[in-house]
C-alpha cells in the first residue's frame, strides 16, 4: 500500500467529521460515524504496517505557511505510533458503535472523535514545526471539545478548563522548544533542525521545555493535575483513546524531539528523565490506589505506566550517551512495547468501565460489586486486562516490564557515577510501581466485579451490547497474543530503534522455541508461549485429574459469618477498606492522609462515624500557589485596564524612551 | 530429546512430591522443639487425599473465578516450583522463565488468591486480601532487588547460569552476597506466611493473612491451595539452596548418578532448612501487622544496598 493512503486517511477523517456535523441529529449518525473511522483506521493500520519496515516517505503540501509549505514524513517512527494510533481507533469505533448509542448529545462527541482522530494521526506525521504544533493543537482542541462533551456536570467544564490551561501551557512550551531548535536562521523543517547543531546549554534548555510541553500531555508528576480529571471526564471509548493513544503521541513527541531532532544526548540529561519517569510511576499507582472513582483509578494508572515508559526512554537516553547503542536498543525496544501494550490494556480497561458505567450508570466503586454473575463477559475481559496491567506472565505487560528490567540490569557498565546512583534506585521504584498496580488492580476488579452488589444498581446490572463486547474480546486476544508472541513484535520494532539509537535488538523470531533473548542466551531469556502452555496444560491435567479420579461432588450453601447469620453486602470489605494498609503504610507521608474515627458516647444511639482525607500535595504546593500570584499579578495588571487617555499616552511615550534607552545602552 | 524430556518430567513430578514433605518435617520439627510428639510427617499427604475426595461447600454467591481460582494458583506455582533447579541445573525448559519471571509466576498466583478472597464478599477474605496485597507490595519489590544484585554477580539472571556461576570459583566472599542472602530469607518468610509475619497455624481471625484469605474453601478447591503453598515454600527453599548451597547439583554431564547425588543432596538440604525454619519459628513471636513493612522495608533496602554495592564496584 503507498504510504499516501496514511494522508488520504487522516482527510478521509477530516471529511468524517464536517459530514457528523451535518448529521449529527440523525438516528444512524453514530453507526456511520464510528462505522466509517473503524474502516478508515483499519486502512492507516494496513499502510503504516508496510511503511514500518520501508524507506521514508516525504511530501510537502503546499498548505500552511505560504514561504515553508506543510511537510509530511513517515518514516518508522511514524509508522509505529500510526498503528498504535489506528489500532487503539480500531477498538474503539468498533467498541462505541454500541457504547456510542447510549449517548444522549452525540452531536457533541461524533464530530470531535473524528477530528480527534485526524489530529493524532497528523502529530506524527508532521515533519515540520509548524505542521507539528498545528496539528497538537489540533488534537488537543478536539480532545478538549470531548471532555465538556457532558457539559452539564459541574465538575467536567473545571475538568476542561484544568485540561485548557495545561494543554496551551505545554504548547507554549514546545512552541519555545521549537523555536530554540530552529535557531536564528527560523529552519523550521525537520530536516534543517537535524543539520544543525544547538549548543549544549541550548540543548539543555530544548531538552527542558520538551520535557514539559510532552510531559504535560503525557501527564509527568507534577504535571499530570489535569489527566484525572479530564481522561474521565469523556465518554468511555474515548477515555480510552486519550490515556490509551493520545498519551503515547505526546511520547512520540519527546522521542522525536530528543531521540532525532537534538542530536546526540548528554549523561546528564538521562538523570532528569528517569527521576522523572520514577517518581511518576510510583506516584501514579499510589494515588490510583486511593481512588474510589473507577475511571480516574484507570486515569492515574496511565500516569504510572507513562513513568514506566519514561524510565525505558530515560536508560535509552543514558546507554546512548555512552555510545552503548545494543543496549539503548533494548531499553528503546521496552518503552515502545510498553507504548503498544499499554495502549492495548488501557482501551480494554476503560471500555470495560464504560460497559459498567452503561449498566448501572455508576462509576463509584463503593457501590459496584458482584458484576461477574451479571456481566460474564466485560469481566472476563476486564480480568485480562487487569492481570496484563499488573505485568502477570504470560500477558504482554510483563514482557516490557521485563524487558526493562534487563536493561537496568546491563547500566553498571555505564561510566558516570551520578547515573550509578540514580539507576538502581529507579529499578527499584519500577519494582515498587509493578507490585502496587498488582494491588491496585486486584482492588479495582475484586469490589467492582466480585463479592455481593453493594447497591440497586449494581444487583440489576445487565450485559452489555455485542459490539461493546466484541471491543473489548478483541483487546484481549491483542493482549494475549503480544505476550506469548512478544518476539513477533520485538522484531518488527527492529526499524524503529534502529532508526533512533542506531542499533537493534537481535533478530528474535530465529531463536529456538519462540524466546524472547535480549542479550545473550547465558544471561536471560523469557518465553511466554512456553510460559502460557505450562499454565494451560498443567490447570487441565489438575482439573481433569482431581474430577476423574477424586471427586466433583459441590454442595451450595451460605457463606461462614461466624455465627451471624445473613450480614449483609455493607459488611463486606469497601474500596477504601481494602487501601487502608497501603495508605497507612505510604499514604501518611505521600498524600498526609489522615484518619478520624467518632465514637457516640455509651447510651448514645448515634452511628459511629470514620473519614479519612487525603490531601494531594502536588496541587497543594505548586498548583494553589501559582494560581494565586497568578491572581495577585492580574489584580495589579487590573489598574492598566480604567487609566484616562492621558496616561495612557504617558506610559506609551515612557515605554518608547526606556525602549530607545536600553537600545542605545545595548549597542 | 526423549531423556531430557523425562528429566525434565522427573523434575516437575519431583517438586510435587517432595512439598508436603517439606511441610511435614517443619511440623515435626516444631513440635519436638515445643516437646510435643507431633502427627507423622506424612500428615500432609493425608491431609490432601483426605481433602481430594471430600465434596466442595461452595458459598452461594461464589462465581465462576472462585471455582477456576485453586487450579490456577496451583498451576502457576507448579510451573515456576518445577523451573528453579533442584537435582540438575541445564534441564530442557530451564531457559524458558528466568528468576524474575518466576517471581511474577508467584505473583499471577497471589493475584488470583487475593481475588478469590474477595470474591464470596465476606469480611474475612477481604481482610486477608488487603494485607496480602500490602505484603506483597513491599516483598516483590524487595525480591526485584535482590534478584538485581544476585544477577549483577552472575551476570545472568538464568537460574541454571547462576547457580553453575555460584559453583565456580570466581564468586568468593562478597558483602552483597550476604546481604542478599539475609534479604532472601526475610522475603521467603513473608511470602510464605511465616511466622513472624503471618502464623500458618492461626485461626484466629483477626490475626491470620493467608487463612482468612482461603478461609470459605472446602474439599479439593483447599487441596490444591494446600498444595500450592506447600510447594511455595518449597521453591524459596530450593531458591535460597540453588543460589546460595548449590554443592552437590548436577551439572551438564548427564548422568544418572550425578542426578541421583543431587537429588539426595537436594533432599538432605532441605531436610536442614526445614528444621532451621522451626527453629526460627519457635523462638520469636509474630508481629503486629502494621509491624511487617518495617520488616520488610529492611528487606528491601538490604537489596537495595546490595545492588548500589555493585554498580559501585563489581567485586563487593
Amino acid at each position: 500500500m503507498p504510504p499516501v493512503i496514511a494522508l488520504d486517511c487522516v482527510a478521509a477523517f477530516l471529511i468524517i467529521a464536517v459530514l457528523a456535523v451535518v448529521l449529527a441529529r440523525s438516528v444512524a449518525a453514530s453507526r456511520f460515524v464510528y462505522g466509517a473511522a473503524l474502516v478508515i483506521s483499519s486502512i492507516a493500520v494496513a499502510t503504516a504496517c508496510v511503511q514500518l519496515a520501508a524507506n521514508p516517505w516525504e511530501i510537502t503540501l503546499p498548505l500552511g505557511l505560504p514561504w515553508i509549505g506543510a511537510h509530511l514524513r513517515i518514516d518508522a517512527l511514524s509508522a509505529f505510533f500510526l498503528i498504535v494510533i489506528n489500532l487503539g481507533g480500531i477498538v474503539a469505533s468498533l467498541y462505541a458503535l454500541g457504547y456510542g448509542q447510549h449517548e444522549a448529545a452525540p452531536h457533541r462527541v461524533l464530530p470531535f472523535y473524528a477530528a480527534f482522530l485526524a489530529g493524532m494521526n497528523l502529530v506524527v506525521m508532521a515533519d515540520d514545526a509548524f505542521t507539528f504544533l498545528l496539528a497538537w493543537e489540533f488534537m488537543s482542541l478536539a480532545s478538549w471539545a470531548l471532555v465538556v462533551s457532558h457539559q452539564h456536570e459541574q465538575a467536567n467544564i473545571r475538568a476542561g478548563y484544568i485540561y485548557l490551561v495545561m494543554a496551551s501551557f505545554g504548547t507554549l512550551c514546545l512552541l519555545l522548544a521549537f523555536g530554540l531548535l530552529a535557531g536564528t536562521d527560523g529552519g523550521y523543517a525537520f530536516s534543517a533542525i537535524r543539520a544543525s547543531h544547538p549548543t549544549p546549554y541550548l540543548a539543555a534548555a530544548i531538552l527542558i521545555l520538551t520535557l514539559i510541553g510532552t510531559g504535560s500531555k503525557a501527564g509527568l508528576v507534577p504535571l499530570h493535575v489535569w489527566l484525572p480529571l479530564a481522561h474521565p471526564a469523556a465518554p468511555s471509548h474515548v477515555s480510552g483513546l486519550m490515556s490509551g493513544v493520545m498519551t503515547k503521541v505526546a511520547i512520540y513527541g519527546f522521542l522525536r524531539i530528543v531521540f532525532d531532532l537534538l542530536g546526540t544526548p548528554e549523561w546528564w540529561w538521562s538523570i532528569i528523565v528517569l527521576a522523572l519517569g520514577g517518581i511518576t510511576a510510583v506516584l501514579g499507582v499510589l494515588y490510583a490506589l486511593m481512588q474510589q472513582d473507577l475511571k480516574r483509578l484507570l486515569a492515574y494508572s496511565t500516569v504510572e505506566n507513562v513513568g514506566i515508559i519514561f524510565i525505558g526512554l530515560g536508560l535509552a537516553l543514558a546507554f546512548r550517551a555512552n555510545d552503548m547503542n545494543w543496549a539503548a536498543a533494548l531499553a528503546l525496544t521496552a518503552a515502545l512495547l510498553h507504548v503498544l501494550n499499554h495502549m492495548l490494556f488501557k482501551n480494554l480497561l476503560f471500555f470495560g468501565a464504560g460497559a459498567v458505567l452503561t449498566s448501572t450508570g455508576l462509576r463509584d466503586i463503593e457501590q459496584l460489586g458482584g458484576l461477574i454473575h451479571r456481566m460474564p463477559a466485560t469481566s472476563f475481559t476486564f480480568l485480562v486486562g487487569a492481570a496484563a496491567i499488573s505485568a502477570l506472565p504470560p500477558l504482554n505487560g510483563f514482557v516490557s516490564e521485563w524487558l526493562t528490567f534487563q536493561a537496568v540490569l546491563l547500566s553498571p557498565q555505564i561510566p558516570q557515577w551520578g547515573l550509578k546512583l540514580i539507576i538502581p534506585a529507579v529499578g527499584a521504584l519500577l519494582a515498587l510501581a509493578a507490585a502496587l498496580a498488582g494491588s491496585c488492580f486486584v482492588r479495582a476488579f475484586g469490589i467492582v466485579f466480585l463479592g455481593r452488589p453493594r447497591s440497586s444498581a449494581a444487583a440489576e446490572a445487565q450485559e452489555v451490547d455485542r459490539f461493546s463486547i466484541a471491543g473489548m474480546a478483541a483487546l484481549a486476544v491483542l493482549c494475549l497474543v503480544t505476550g506469548v508472541l512478544p518476539g513477533f513484535f520485538i522484531d518488527r520494532l527492529g526499524p524503529v530503534v534502529q532508526s533512533l539509537v542506531g542499533g537493534q535488538m537481535p533478530h528474535q523470531l530465529s531463536v529456538a522455541w519462540l524466546s524472547i533473548v535480549p542479550i545473550a542466551e547465558s544471561r536471560s531469556s523469557y518465553n511466554g508461549l512456553l510460559v502460557f502452555l505450562f499454565i494451560a496444560v498443567s490447570t487441565s491435567l489438575a482439573v481433569l485429574a482431581i474430577h476423574r479420579l477424586a471427586s466433583r461432588a459441590v454442595r451450595r450453601s451460605p457463606a461462614w459469618g461466624c455465627g451471624f447469620a445473613d450480614a449483609g453486602p455493607a459488611t463486606q470489605y469497601s474500596a477504601s477498606s481494602f487501601a487502608q494498609p497501603i495508605r497507612r503504610v505510604f499514604g501518611t507521608t505521600v498524600f498526609r492522609a489522615r484518619e478520624t474515627i467518632y465514637m457516640p458516647p455509651p447510651g448514645d444511639q448515634g452511628p459511629a462515624r470514620f473519614s479519612v482525607t487525603l490531601r494531594d500535595l502536588v496541587w497543594d504546593g505548586i498548583y494553589v500557589p501559582l494560581a494565586r500570584a497568578v491572581n495577585f499579578l492580574a489584580d495589579r495588571l487590573n489598574y492598566f485596564q480604567f487609566l484616562t487617555i492621558r496616561r495612557y499616552l504617558g506610559l506609551v511615550f515612557l515605554a518608547l524612551v526606556s525602549l530607545l534607552l536600553i537600545l542605545a545602552i545595548w549597542s | 530429546m526423549m531423556t531430557d524430556l523425562i528429566i525434565q518430567g522427573t523434575q516437575m513430578a519431583f517438586v510435587l512430591v517432595l512439598a508436603p514433605l517439606l511441610t511435614g518435617l517443619s511440623r515435626k520439627f516444631r513440635a519436638h522443639l515445643l516437646s510435643r510428639q507431633g502427627p507423622s510427617v506424612v500428615q500432609p499427604y493425608r491431609d490432601l487425599f483426605r481433602l481430594l475426595r471430600k465434596e466442595v461447600v461452595l458459598a452461594d454467591n461464589a462465581s465462576w473465578l472462585f471455582r477456576l481460582a485453586p487450579y490456577l494458583i496451583f498451576a502457576a506455582t507448579w510451573v515456576a516450583a518445577a523451573l528453579v533447579p533442584t537435582f540438575a541445573t541445564g534441564l530442557l525448559f530451564s531457559w524458558s522463565a528466568d528468576l524474575i519471571a518466576i517471581i511474577a509466576l508467584l505473583g499471577s498466583a497471589r493475584f488470583f488468591l487475593a481475588l478469590a478472597g474477595l470474591d464470596v464478599g465476606t469480611s474475612f477474605g477481604g481482610i486477608g486480601s488487603s494485607r496480602e496485597m500490602l505484603i506483597a507490595s513491599l516483598a516483590e519489590p524487595a525480591m526485584i532487588m535482590i534478584v538485581f544484585s544476585l544477577a549483577l554477580i552472575a551476570h545472568s539472571t538464568q537460574l541454571s547460569n547462576m547457580a553453575d556461576y555460584m559453583l565456580s570459583p570466581a564468586v568468593g566472599l562478597r558483602v552483597s552476597l550476604g546481604l542478599a542472602l539475609i534479604a532472601l530469607v526475610m522475603v521467603a518468610i513473608a511470602e510464605n506466611g511465616r511466622v513472624p509475619v503471618d502464623n500458618p497455624s492461626t485461626h484466629l481471625e483477626l490475626t491470620m493473612v493467608h487463612e482468612a484469605m482461603v478461609l470459605e474453601y472446602s474439599g479439593r478447591h483447599l487441596a490444591m491451595i494446600e498444595l500450592a503453598a506447600a510447594l511455595k515454600l518449597q521453591l524459596y527453599i530450593a531458591l535460597i539452596i540453588c543460589l546460595f548451597v548449590p554443592w552437590g547439583i548436577g551439572r551438564g554431564e548427564a548422568s544418572v548418578i550425578s542426578y541421583a547425588v543431587g537429588a539426595i543432596a537436594f533432599v538432605l538440604k532441605l531436610g536442614i532448612a526445614g528444621f532451621f525454619l522451626a527453629l526460627f519459628e519457635t523462638s520469636i513471636a509474630k508481629m503486629r501487622v502494621f509491624r511487617v513493612p518495617n520488616f520488610l522495608g529492611a528487606a528491601l533496602m538490604l537489596g537495595l544496598l546490595g545492588t548500589l554495592l555493585l554498580f559501585v564496584s563489581r567485586s563487593l
